[in-house]
């Protein structure tokens, strides 16, 4: 078993090494060094280094008040670095104000101009860059027909949906063809229903044009469906990078286990570990548990009947409590309730635990 | 009758209360008498006198017994528009309302900017309490001041003395002067709270969608406070069209409410008075109709 341990752990930190880095022979976009921002007596942003690749969805995820938002505008230009450089496509760009740097930003409230039709919002980063009238048409039409709002030109943003406002936002900034977006909590204003429908939109436009995303958000799900790559903002620093399923599976404190899921932190032989409730399997009276796995006895402690999966929360007899997440295949409520108060063994296989490092920053 | 032991007696209905019920069963009533005073006031004496005023202007004074007569006449509307002294003095009056509101407005926009946008909350209350000060004193004692201020041996010749040059004195610069002095509030606080208005993520949009200060403040910031922009001209338009103590007081220029003054107090013709009266009502129609036709109105 300790062989299995340190075989899995070299090659996670292998893993874990190659996806911080966008991979290679991939242009670099976006690069961020030694960033660091105070207001008065708080530190925003406290040394963010990151990089990220061309044509790539990058998420900023974090609590509020962790730093993403303040790298995010200080990458756009609305804010200046105390110290650090931001390079776009290996040109330093820290000096240059918003409206010379080649990156355009879709605001949390949109931000769209009231007093301008959806038409004239779309084209006026076209405007500025004095494209003939005929050209700047054709580009709002075609962005529009992206966004699927080819028959709001004529709208004011007043006559027009939150969702609505969201694409037009989307398409007032990708019309210019920026060499990347920073799209600041884009989704955070609108209801859960339409907020997903947009994640899937949102993220099929930015594949479809092969656009670099830097995305701020504070939902973990929707920083796990649409990444390619999430960085996990604490503190003003960046605590973790990773794909997806490497920050979800192996969060590399207890901070980040929390954060993304549901913490499941138990201490054994001085080590603390964290598992994900869906990993965990609840052994068959009598059945022998696979060779290699670790196997925990305790009690069900409390049941909650969600639907489609159960939580089952167990005390462990060695100290410590889990989460447990299982489908409802075949039971039906009764069954899974009656479990509560009952002795359960629990099983889990060592490389779907996590070691993880410190205590601080566990969020509340 | 059981059933209705376990629920506890209605409460004592006292006058009030039973008041209270009935005007609630009757909200026209309430309106009624929610609005009978201000609505009266407004219709019989604001608009009542404002109607007498308006019909005294066709009735006609016998320069012989210095008596009116309430005949129906179109004569004094002739005076004013063959008169050339009369025709001077409106446009003259005119121009020196666009005047005081164009420079309130260059000088209340930056004020105003730095109160909504640049200033932090303690400097901010600090400038919004320095323009409402002035508000305080009285109008008289201001512009008296500003008569110390302007003669011949006053503050602003000392001032302007070691440079070689002189004030504007007692004339009609100086009256601008004044005018724009004692109107620049009434320009100020409405461009603040439109500005305010204006979400900062729009500013930052337009700037990072590539649009320089320039273009942002002349296809952002100013289409979207131009209602307040026309509030605040409305103020400085219509107190200068309307002043004529001012101008007495600074000058020895005539302005429409001199006239006005004059032919009510010295030639006592009120009737040439309330026609004379129609030029500045009318232009103020005039403004308000092409201020609403430019859209200064479609949010309020």
């Amino acid at each position: 078993m300790t062989i299995s341990r340190k075989a899995w752990q070299y090659s996670r930190s292998r893993l874990t090494q190659l996806s911080e880095q966008p991979a290679s022979g991939v242009p670099v976009d976006v690069r961020v060094c030694g960033l660091h921002k105070r207001y008065g007596d708080v530190t925003a942003v406290d040394g963010v280094d990151l990089e990220v690749a061309k044509g790539e969805f990058f998420t900023m995820l974090g609590p509020s008040g962790s730093g993403k938002t303040t790298t995010l505008r200080m990458i756009a230009g609305f804010e200046r670095p105390d110290a650090g450089t931001i390079e776009l496509g290996g040109k330093d760009v820290s000096s240059l104000p918003p409206f010379d740097r080649d990156v355009n930003t879709v605001f949390q409230d949109y931000a769209l101009f009231p007093h301008m039709t959806v038409q004239e919002n779309v084209e006026y980063g076209l405007r500025v860059k004095k494209l003939p009238r005929a050209e700047r048409r054709n580009r709002a039409k075609e962005v529009l027909r992206v966004v699927r709002l080819e028959e709001y030109g004529g709208r004011k943003p007043g006559q027009l949906s939150g969702g609505q406002r969201q694409r037009v936002a989307l398409a007032r900034a990708i019309v210019n063809t920026p060499r990347a977006l920073l799209l600041d909590e884009p989704l955070g204003a609108l209801d859960l229903k339409l907020r997903q429908e947009l994640q899937i939109e949102l993220k099929q436009v930015q594949q479809k044009l092969g656009m670099t995303f830097i995305y701020v958000t504070h939902d973990q799900e929707e920083a796990l469906t649409m990444s390619d790559r999430i960085a996990v903002f604490n503190e003003g620093k960046i605590v973790q990078v990773g794909k997806p399923a490497e920050v979800y599976e192996h969060p590399a404190s207890e901070f980040i286990a929390g954060f993304i899921g549901v913490s499941n932190v138990i201490e054994r032989d001085g080590r603390r570990i964290t598992v994900r409730p869906e990993k965990i399997r609840v052994l068959e009276d009598g059945a022998l548990p696979d060779e290699g796995t670790r196997v925990e006895e305790g009690t069900v402690r409390d049941v909650q009947y969600v639907g489609p999966v159960t939580r089952y929360h167990v005390s462990l007899d060695q100290g410590g409590d889990l989460q447990i997440l299982t489908q409802n295949l075949e039971e039906t409520s009764t069954e899974v309730l009656a479990l509560e108060g009952r002795r359960v063994r629990l099983a889990w296989r060592p490389e779907q635990e996590s070691v993880i490092g410190e205590r601080e920053g566990v969020p509340a | 009758m059981t059933s209705v032991a376990g629920i506890e007696p209605p409460p004592h209905r006292s006058v009030g209360r039973r008041l209270s019920a009935w005007l609630y069963r009757w909200p026209g009533v309430r309106l009624g008498a929610l609005l009978a005073a201000p609505f009266s006031w407004i219709v019989v004496l604001y608009l009542g006198s404002l109607a007498v005023l308006l019909v005294s202007a066709f009735w006609q004074l016998d320069t012989f017994t210095g008596e009116v007569v309430h005949q129906p006449t179109l004569k004094n509307f002739q005076t004013i528009v063959e008169v050339p002294v009369y025709r001077t003095i409106a446009l003259r009056t005119i121009a020196m309302a666009v005047a005081v509101t164009v420079a309130c407005a260059l000088l209340a926009f930056p004020i105003a900017y730095t109160m909504a946008r640049l200033a932090s909350k303690q400097m901010r209350r600090l400038l919004l309490v320095a323009i409402l000060i002035p508000l305080w004193a009285s109008y008289l004692v201001k512009v008296y001041s500003w008569r110390v201020i302007l003669g011949e041996e006053g503050v602003l010749n000392w001032l302007l003395e070691p440079f070689g040059a002189t004030g504007p004195g007692y004339s009609i610069t100086g009256t601008w002067l004044v005018f724009t002095y004692l109107w620049l509030p009434y320009m100020i606080l409405p461009l603040y709270a439109g500005l305010e208005r204006i979400p900062s993520s729009l500013l930052e949009a337009s700037s990072d969608l590539g649009a320089r200060s320039g273009r942002t403040f002349f296809r952002v910031v100013l289409p979207l406070v131009f209602p307040a922009l026309v509030v605040g001209s409305i103020f400085t338009f219509s107190l200068t069209l309307g002043d004529y103590i001012t101008p007495e007081v600074v000058s020895s220029t005539q302005f429409i409410g001199n006239v006005i003054y004059d032919n009510v107090g010295v030639a006592n013709n009120l009737p040439l008075a309330a026609a004379y009266a129609f030029v500045p009502i009318s232009v103020m129609v005039v403004y308000l109709l092409l201020a609403r036709r430019a859209g200064a109105f479609e949010n309020l």
